[in-house]
């Protein structure tokens, strides 16, 4: 194992990088993408149920289907990692979609009646008032997604571009385990660290959740 | 989209039987069949251990981080690693589909025990029910939507972790796209991926029909009522409206608050179609 990973540490480095990138785009583009539809999935009641019910059925989509299904869709070459980026933002998108909206959802009618009577307008009370209300709920499920993310990103040695995942498809091909340890080992740090990250600025941007919760316990 | 791409799986030849190849229908037969083996397994364990933790509140640490840890295990490693071990065939893959179905079954029947009104539990007992009869005519029904989403994301993750699990040399839908990329037969991927894509769709549409059957209306909000009282946050926070008959409404989330009922609620918590709407987030308890 040790002798495996003195001999390979620049094939392990570039596969982790590669890896990071996969995972973590697709984070930083789905959050963009579903702030605004969850927002006008609890603004605009009927479309509430559409758009969380498509997501549904995109979050059901298993990830190798999508991955291979997204070059014909877009039409970019099926080695691309744009295809893994594309496939795995969807997913990250269909998840988070739910979390904003419940999030939204979850913010007391009187909380923003108060507002809007301080003379608070609907843009000004949703950035100041109602996000910040919901954003316990949608770092919850921006951990959630960011983890199965980072371990979603592996499938893709299957067309190729895997970051980590070439290790598994490496050490099947050997029939050697060290390379498959070494890329779970680090597939499931990645995902501890990322994890740790979001915890961390949840209690930097989020402060009164711990005192609430001292007060509940 | 081009004939080409589409042909393999518009061909009628692929979709009869005894040709040389499998075809779909079979692979579909094969997939299911994988699928219910290691949903089985999986619920087997899960469940009975979900509902002795969430009812003693014994080791909550496992079922809490379970998710979580399963969640980061990146499936096809652990998958070539398990065969890398103890060889090709369908053993290895079937430990690895259990292992990956197991987290969230756990975490979701420990997360629903939990959350269920203690006031509904002391109701239970000062009726006279045994703690199993509390388990079972109390708890699991309360607990019922949040245990059935956990076995809904278990089969969804089954069923697309055996299309991976074919890199490794077992059959169902993910020969399709493995043998595919592997021919460059684009064709067969597209097909492949078209076929799992909507058996997964179809099996998750089926869970949530199965879902509603079982699930009491009275939890689920079906019934139209006004929503009163304070809207609960996640995220570990508590609330109830102890005054208004309508009022305690419970959120299943990341902890699994529990809303203490406080006195009246008696009556309401037994017959839970009268007072408690119990709202649980389907996906992302985490």
């Amino acid at each position: 194992m040790i002798q495996y990973l003195q001999n390979n540490v620049a094939v392990i480095e570039a596969a982790l990088s590669q890896h990071v990138v996969l995972a973590l785009v697709p984070v930083l583009i789905g959050i963009v993408v579903s702030l605004p539809i969850g927002y006008l999935a609890v603004r605009f009641g009927f479309l509430y149920h559409p758009l969380l019910n498509l997501s549904g059925i995109l979050y059901a989509v298993p990830s190798i289907a999508l991955i291979v299904l997204v070059p014909t869709i877009v039409g970019i070459r099926i080695l691309s990692p744009l295809n893994i980026i594309i496939a795995l933002t969807v997913y990250t998108v269909a998840l988070l979609v739910r979390v904003v909206a419940d999030g939204l959802k979850s913010v007391d009618p009187l909380v923003t009646e108060a507002a809007s009577a301080m003379g608070y307008r609907r843009l000004r009370r949703l950035v100041s008032v109602e996000l910040p209300i919901a954003l316990p709920v949608m770092l919850a499920g921006l951990r959630v997604a960011t983890v199965a993310n980072v371990s979603l990103v592996s499938v893709g040695a299957l067309i190729g571009v895997g970051g980590l995942g070439a290790l598994f498809t490496r050490g099947q091909q050997l029939d050697y385990a060290p390379p498959i340890v070494v890329g779970i080992v680090l597939s499931v740090l990645l995902a501890a660290v990322c994890d740790g990250v979001i915890v961390l600025i949840q209690r930097r941007v989020t402060p009164w959740t711990r005192a609430a919760g001292r007060i509940a316990a | 989209m081009s004939d080409g791409l589409l042909g393999y799986l518009l061909d009628p030849a692929n979709w009869q039987g005894g040709g040389v190849r499998a075809s779909i229908p079979a692979l579909i037969v094969t997939h299911l069949w994988y699928t219910v083996q290691a949903l089985v397994v999986a619920a087997a364990v899960a469940l009975p251990l979900g509902l002795y933790i969430g009812h003693t509140g014994k080791g909550s640490f496992i079922a809490i981080n379970a998710a979580n840890a399963g969640r980061s295990l990146p499936t096809l490693g652990l998958i070539i690693l398990l065969v890398v071990i103890m060889g090709l065939g369908f053993g290895p893959v079937l430990i690895a589909l259990v292992v990956l179905a197991i987290p969230p079954i756990l975490t979701t029947t420990y997360a629903g025990i939990r959350a269920v009104d203690p006031a509904a539990i002391d109701a239970a007992r000062g009726m006279g029910m045994r703690p199993l009869q509390v388990l079972f005519k109390v708890e699991v029904p309360i607990a019922l939507p949040l245990i059935s989403s956990g076995l809904r994301n278990a089969l969804l993750q089954v069923v697309a972790t055996s299309t991976v699990a074919a890199y490794v040399g077992i059959g169902g839908l993910g020969r399709l796209l493995i043998d595919g990329l592997s021919l460059n037969d684009y064709g067969r991927v597209v097909a492949g991926a078209v076929v799992v894509a909507a058996l997964a769709i179809v099996l998750d549409l089926l869970a949530a029909g199965a879902q509603r059957l079982v699930v009491s209306p009275g939890l689920t909000g079906r019934i139209p009522r006004r929503r009163v009282g304070t809207a609960l946050a996640a995220g570990g926070s508590t609330a109830l409206d102890g005054g208004d008959r309508d009022g305690a409404s419970l959120a299943a989330g990341d902890r699994a608050p529990l809303a203490a009922g406080d006195g009246d609620t008696d009556d309401a918590a037994l017959a839970p179609g009268d007072g408690a709407a119990l709202s649980a987030r389907d996906r992302a308890s985490s």
